[in-house]
């Protein structure tokens, strides 16, 4: 079967985000593969390992440094890598979508895969999206998938446990919230080796699709208020939490 | 095209969730604002639809849409939309609505915002506050076009000004729902059988910052020498590091503790959601700009091993 993962590779939210005009600084910040895609590329493996097929990983070359990511994922386990070179940092959901909507296309995709969101999704996810461009069900929010023939049983969640089961012809998206397995590690020294040998695929991006927002501003959120900080050294920090536990009858 | 707001409400179980009610209480504020008026729409039954300050509710009943399923909601919705042209149409930014909102801005070509935490009109446009990058930026956007979707995060708004007592008028759905692709297949309930961290008065939280599982156990010593029981959020679940029952946030527990005590926890719109009520919250987080201290009320740029331990110590 032919399993395909669409990617989104965002600036890191674990550092510092500068702004520039009203959009992130692109040129200042270090891109990363979207947490939820971790998940999702998991997810396609375990289905490909469980029913066979090919997993192709396909993504927006935004910054020129998609690469990397790709070599990752082939060391995880997928077995083609395909970038569009979008080449354009401010590349919004939608025209994303679009791009890999067109590349996926020529894929015969049984099942395509997506993370569930990602931190920039500011007008929405690729994998609704993409449902909606191809024209194939979506379901969101899922923490399992089973394929057997030409249905696909998949677990969504809601909260707390609490979630439901569907059936689904496919083709179909799934927007994948957790892979049934915690994602496999791949030692550095075979993402290495790949990084040498393999090869990706390059395809230029065709059609056109816009956010429709225009942005007026971005800025550090204004916070209603701001945690009181406790300084010092970590004892020192540790000392005065224990005294303000020790003041509200606490510890 | 008219002015009208057309809020998607969520239910479950027979109760709406609080984000329905908010926004609704919004749309009636600008409905308002755009002379039109605030739709609350009811997908599916088994809930009793008169419960919203809504200027009128439409409630769609019909057998396929008694338990939520993507495609058959996307569906109705999308004919709704259609025949009332509106001017926006407010999701919720939930498990639920995420999964409609994007597929329909891209089935219609109208805008979509998302991480909404506010909507208002400035000069009569519509303007859009979205809380994106995990919380770290707050974007201000313009949708264009006749019609925007917003997708709303939970707990923006208060829940007080859409509850009412609007009458509605139920109708069958608008579209032929008889040859669905997705089928709903059966309810998952939780696991059960592990401590309920929503009964607990003391949380000891940690977050991807704790790095492995190895470390699970230092925040396990921190928990017991302060009367406390360990909880998570997502990352430290899906790493299975800790049972899905501990889990903080949107897709896990929501918790109100007298102690909420996070380690390495950066404080994304998702995890706020279980939390924000917590009666003290005091947060450890290496990274002074994360978003957490925005909302803790200490806090502290550390390691959190080095504070945990010294804790241990001390207790
Ligand atoms: C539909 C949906 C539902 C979701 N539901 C939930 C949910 O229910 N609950 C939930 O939590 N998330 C949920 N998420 C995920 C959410 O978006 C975030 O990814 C998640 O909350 C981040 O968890 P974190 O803060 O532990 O990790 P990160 O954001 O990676 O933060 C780790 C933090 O640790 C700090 N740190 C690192 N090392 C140290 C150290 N040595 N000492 C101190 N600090 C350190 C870092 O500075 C950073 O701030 C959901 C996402 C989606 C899409």
């Amino acid at each position: 079967m032919n399993i395909v993962v669409a990617i989104k590779h965002i600036p890191s939210i674990a550092d510092d985000l500068p702004v520039k005009g009203v959009n992130v600084d692109f040129d200042s910040v270090d891109f990363v593969l979207n947490e939820f895609d971790e998940q999702s590329i998991e997810q396609a493996v375990l289905v490909k390992e469980a029913v066979g097929g090919t997993v192709t990983v396909v993504g927006v070359d935004l910054i020129g440094e998609l690469d990397a990511v790709l070599h990752l994922a082939l060391a995880k386990g997928a077995d083609k890598a395909v970038k569009i070179t979008g080449d354009d940092p401010a590349a919004d959901s939608h025209q994303q979508a679009k791009w890999l909507s067109e590349a996926i296309k020529g894929m015969s995709a049984d099942i395509v895969f997506a993370g569930v969101q990602a931190s920039n999704d500011l007008d929405g996810q690729i994998g609704a999206m993409i449902a909606a461009y191809l024209d194939m069900p979506y379901i969101g929010g899922v923490s399992s998938v089973e394929v057997s023939g030409n249905t696909a049983t998949v677990n969504k969640e809601f909260a707390g446990g609490v979630g439901a089961k569907y059936e689904a012809a496919l083709p179909m998206v799934v927007g994948v919230q957790a892979a049934s397995k915690p994602p496999r590690y791949a030692p550095i020294s075979k993402v290495r080796q790949i990084a040498q040998s393999a090869t990706i695929e390059k395809v230029a991006p065709t059609g056109e699709a816009s956010a429709g927002i225009t942005f007026k501003k971005m800025a550090p959120p204004v916070a209603a208020g701001h945690a009181e900080m406790i300084e010092g050294s970590s004892k020192e920090v540790a000392a005065k939490i224990v005294e303000l536990l020790k003041s509200k009858g606490l510890a | 095209m008219s002015n009208d707001i057309l809020v998607i409400t969520e239910h479950m179980d027979g109760k709406f969730s609080d984000v329905s009610f908010e926004m609704v209480g919004k749309a009636k504020e600008l409905a308002n604002a755009l002379g039109g008026q605030a739709v609350a729409v009811v997908v599916g039954g088994g809930v009793s639809s008169n419960v919203f300050a809504s200027d009128s509710t439409i409630h769609i009943d019909d057998a396929a849409l008694s338990n939520f399923n993507p495609e058959a909601y996307g569906k109705v919705i999308e004919a709704l939309v259609k025949e009332k042209s509106p001017k926006v149409v407010m999701f919720g930014w939930t498990v639920t609505g995420m999964d409609v909102a994007a597929w329909l801005s891209a089935r219609m070509g109208a805008p979509c915002v998302a991480y909404a935490k506010d909507v208002r009109t400035e000069g009569g446009a519509l303007m859009v506050s979205s809380q994106a990058y995990g919380g770290k930026l707050m974007a201000e956007v313009a949708p264009e076009g006749d019609m925007a979707i917003v997708a709303c995060l939970a707990g923006s708004f208060p829940v007080e000004a859409g509850q009412g007592s609007t009458a509605a008028t139920t109708i069958a759905s608008p579209v032929d729902l008889g040859s669905l692709k997705v089928k709903f297949t059966e309810a998952i309930k939780p696991a059960g059988g592990d401590v309920d961290i929503t009964a607990q008065a003391k949380l000891v939280s940690i977050g991807r910052g704790i790095g492995g599982k190895e470390n699970v156990e230092l925040a396990e010593e921190l928990a017991k020498a302060l009367g406390a029981t360990v909880s998570a959020s997502r990352p430290v679940v899906d790493a299975g590091w800790l049972p899905r029952t501990r889990q903080v946030g949107k897709s896990g527990l929501k918790v109100k503790p007298k102690l909420y005590f996070m380690l390495g926890i950066s404080g994304a719109p998702e995890h706020l959601e279980g939390m924000k009520s917590a009666e003290l919250i005091i947060a450890i987080n290496t990274d002074k700009k994360a978003p957490i201290f925005n909302v803790a009320h200490y806090g502290a740029t550390a390691d959190l091993f080095e504070v945990a331990e010294a804790m241990l110590e001390l207790l």
